[in-house]
């Protein structure tokens, strides 16, 4: 591709380009201070350890930061497979305006899963003994080699957007102006070879995506008696999968609703609702699954009374399952952009708190005097990694082409926002 | 991949091919060895176990001193350790001790307590060997349960994974903290000596020998005494069995013992493993079903643009035709 053509498409509305517009706003002001809170208390953790700022003991060694930071950061980039899946591996066009915001949100999700990580553990300069420390027994070592291995193929899905937005605009100053040719130079040849490899990576993505999702699963299964009956069952792994896949699409929807609204566009509700007709049936095989899985090993029982597992399980199932898959079933909902937006919240809320349910609310060690509760330094640092998130969401889309804009929609939701003004 | 810049349909075909085919060889390839770690049973039938009476033990907490000196750690006079106010609070190893004895009371004979030195159980099928991200934790031959520091990123899979709620961590330390559990005096074991415990303990409560003759010792313990003990052995079956077994007067439960079923902890979780692995099949076949799809569909799509294509070729005809029609009416 040449200039010429480059610049076609950034006037084309069909395809995606970077968004242009102010980067600071009250919110993002906000975000900042959050972030830079959470900073604060992850300098504690390095500078005098993990106990330091966490509430973690011997009887709990896992908390928020890996039932958050990690176990719900993972399910929720899932919207990055499903949707590669659908758009590149079953080549359905009309979805290809939902796969860069997708492929961006996992790219960024799971960059924040392996900071999760790096933080979380005692050792973090030993990061990389997995890659060469192999336990085949260990869902962990799993999990943690099938992560690293995604995270790379998501950052090759993810050079195209880079040559496409730079190639024959390296322009460095100073200095470094000496590299600019190199630097076209690699942009020139990955963009003649990467398109004709790309496929492997994309089917390779997935195929990470559905192994290491499943494994999240397996995680718990070791601590045996000291999970919760009403969460501890073998197939986990299944249950993990499928909730991963049903909050795919509906965080795609969440996102693309908030970018639309952040940036001043009309939602694409031409291909949101088509992406929430299909969160409905995946819904349906979750809640069949768990249902029957609850069946199957009479954990029924432990619903009679009002308990806190109890309450919180029930809270997941209905709030965060039943209520979404009644909206998504609904032709009203998928047409509304505000409803669609709250179903899949629902959705997104439902799965997050299913995997603080299996991490945390389940987990009941022996010898424990006090129940663990995350400490301000964990939901410190959580939050600011979810503010960081944000803002390099932000900064993505403003840099590179990822969000397709259709102007003449812009036109009109300029004149609706002031209507609304 | 965008389809609108695929260049020629046949070179791509074949590119797509010899990729799925470079990936399989790949992943064919890494399934051998990680096969092979998963399968090692080394256990030897001779392995050494500890059998800890606790109708026997007195409570003078000279083996909580003796595990310190044997492992380096800083600790205070042995007769410090006759201070029986450490009971009131019931004590689980830690950092600092590796092993500790509690108190319950005895039902029989309130005058005199029930003491249980409690540490690592060195099961047959260690939850945390399974666990560990790295293999940090090995069994070893011989029975002791032991962990590698050189190894361990410090993750404490160990101890969400141990059943009995054994390994430990320095929260306090932000560079190079460690895992601390008992390690059955492996080191001392392989010099031929017995562990530091079983050594010092002045009423020989702890046995130390191949696990398989302590347990029948243990059975002719509650043959000869069957009003003192119950009829237990504590550890020949829990979690799949352990190394170190307990004999007692009082329910295993009441006296700081988790009540465990006699299924090696890591048991379903290795076999969801295997299962999704066997040997990279369900994998592998999921990428060539993908693979296929992808093809498929792609295929699909160019024959429908060329469908289209002809339409509107033969739309385009039609109109000349017509116009050429009306030319002529004209």
């Amino acid at each position: 591709m040449n200039n010429l053509t480059l610049n076609q498409i950034s006037h084309n509305s069909h395809l995606p380009s970077q968004v242009k517009f102010k980067f600071f706003t009250p919110g993002v002001i906000i975000l900042c201070l959050f972030a830079l809170n959470g900073l604060v208390f992850l300098a504690g953790r390095f500078l005098f350890g993990i106990g330091s700022v966490t509430n973690l003991n011997n009887f709990y060694p896992w908390g928020l930061w890996i039932g958050v930071d990690v176990a719900a950061g993972v399910a929720l980039a899932a919207g990055g497979f499903t949707s590669a899946a659908l758009g590149h591996v079953m080549h359905k066009d009309e979805y290809h305006s939902i796969v860069r915001p997708a492929l961006l949100t996992a790219l960024l999700g799971y960059t924040f899963v392996a900071c999760g990580v790096f933080v979380d553990i005692g050792r973090y300069y030993y990061i990389w003994h997995p890659l060469v420390m192999w336990n085949g027994n260990s869902a962990l070592f799993e999990v943690g080699i099938c992560v690293m291995i995604y995270l790379t193929v998501l950052y090759i899905e993810f050079l195209p957007l880079v040559t496409e937005r730079f190639m024959g605009r390296v322009k460095m100053w100073g200095f470094l102006k000496i590299f600019n040719p190199i630097l076209e130079f690699f942009l020139r040849l990955t963009d003649k070879t990467i398109n004709k490899v790309m496929f492997i990576f994309i089917i390779a993505g997935v195929v990470l995506s559905t192994l290491h999702q499943s494994s999240l699963g397996t995680l718990m299964v070791i601590a045996g008696d000291k999970m919760h009956p009403l969460w501890q069952t073998p197939v986990l792994p299944l249950l993990f999968l499928v909730s991963a896949i049903s909050v795919g699409f509906p965080m795609v929807i969440f996102e693309s609703i908030l970018a639309s609204r952040s940036f001043k566009l009309a939602p694409e509700m031409h291909v949101l609702s088509k992406l929430g007709s299909m969160v409905g049936p995946i819904l349906g095989i979750y809640l069949a699954f768990k249902l029957g899985d609850m069946f199957i090993r009479e954990t029924f029982v432990y619903l009679k009374e009002l308990t806190f597992p109890a309450i919180m399980f029930y809270s997941e199932m209905i709030i965060g399952v039943i209520v979404p898959l009644i909206m998504f079933l609904n032709k009203k909902v998928l047409q509304s952009s505000k409803l669609l937006f709250t179903a899949s919240s629902l959705v997104i809320f439902g799965v997050l708190l299913n995997r603080i349910n299996n991490f945390i609310t389940a987990y009941k060690p022996p010898y424990a005097k006090v129940a663990y509760y995350p400490s301000i330094g964990e939901l410190s640092v959580t939050i600011g990694f979810v503010a960081m998130l944000v803002l390099f969401y932000r900064a993505c889309v403003m840099i590179f082409p990822v969000i397709t804009q259709n102007h003449n929609h812009v036109e009109i939701a300029k004149t609706k926002s002031k209507v609304i003004l | 991949m965008n389809p609108e810049e695929v260049n020629s349909k046949s070179n791509s075909r074949r590119d797509f091919l010899k990729g799925i085919a470079t990936v399989g060889a790949g992943v064919a390839g890494l399934s051998y060895s990680a096969a092979y770690a998963g399968a090692e049973n080394i256990l030897s039938e001779d392995r050494f176990g500890a059998l800890v009476d606790t109708t026997l033990c007195v409570g003078c907490r000279h083996c909580e001193w003796a595990c310190a000196k044997a492992h380096k750690m800083p600790v205070p006079e042995i007769e410090s350790f006759n201070n029986r106010k450490v009971f009131q609070e019931f004590r689980r190893p830690s950092n600092s001790s590796l092993t500790v004895v509690n108190e319950f009371e005895n039902p029989k004979n309130r005058l005199i307590p029930i003491n249980v030195k409690q540490q690592c159980m060195h099961c047959d099928r260690p939850a945390c060997v399974s666990a560990c991200i790295v293999g940090a934790f090995s069994k070893t031959a011989k029975g002791p349960v032991v962990w590698d520091s050189d190894k361990c990123i410090g993750c404490r899979y160990c101890m969400v994974a141990c059943p009995f709620q054994v390994p430990t961590f320095d929260y306090e330390k932000a560079i190079q903290p460690m895992i601390y559990k008992c390690d059955f005096c492996a080191e001392r074991q392989k010099g031929g000596d017995i562990p530091a415990c079983v050594d010092i303990c002045p009423v020989e409560a702890i046995t130390f020998g191949p696990r398989s003759e302590l347990i029948r010792e243990a059975r002719n313990r509650i043959k000869r005494k069957p009003e003192v003990y119950l009829d237990y052995i504590y550890g020949e079956y829990e979690a799949g069995g352990t190394s170190w077994l307990y004999l007692a007067s009082k329910i295993f439960t009441e006296i700081g013992f988790p009540k465990l079923s006699q299924k090696a902890a890591p048991g379903v979780s290795e076999s969801i493993q295997h299962g999704i692995f066997a040997y990279f099949i369900p994998p592998a076949s999921l990428y060539a079903l993908l693979g296929g799809l992808m093809w498929m569909s792609k295929m699909k799509k160019e024959i429908d643009t060329e469908i289209s294509k002809e339409i509107e070729e033969e739309e385009r005809i039609e109109k000349i035709h017509r116009i050429d029609m009306e030319g002529k009416n004209e």
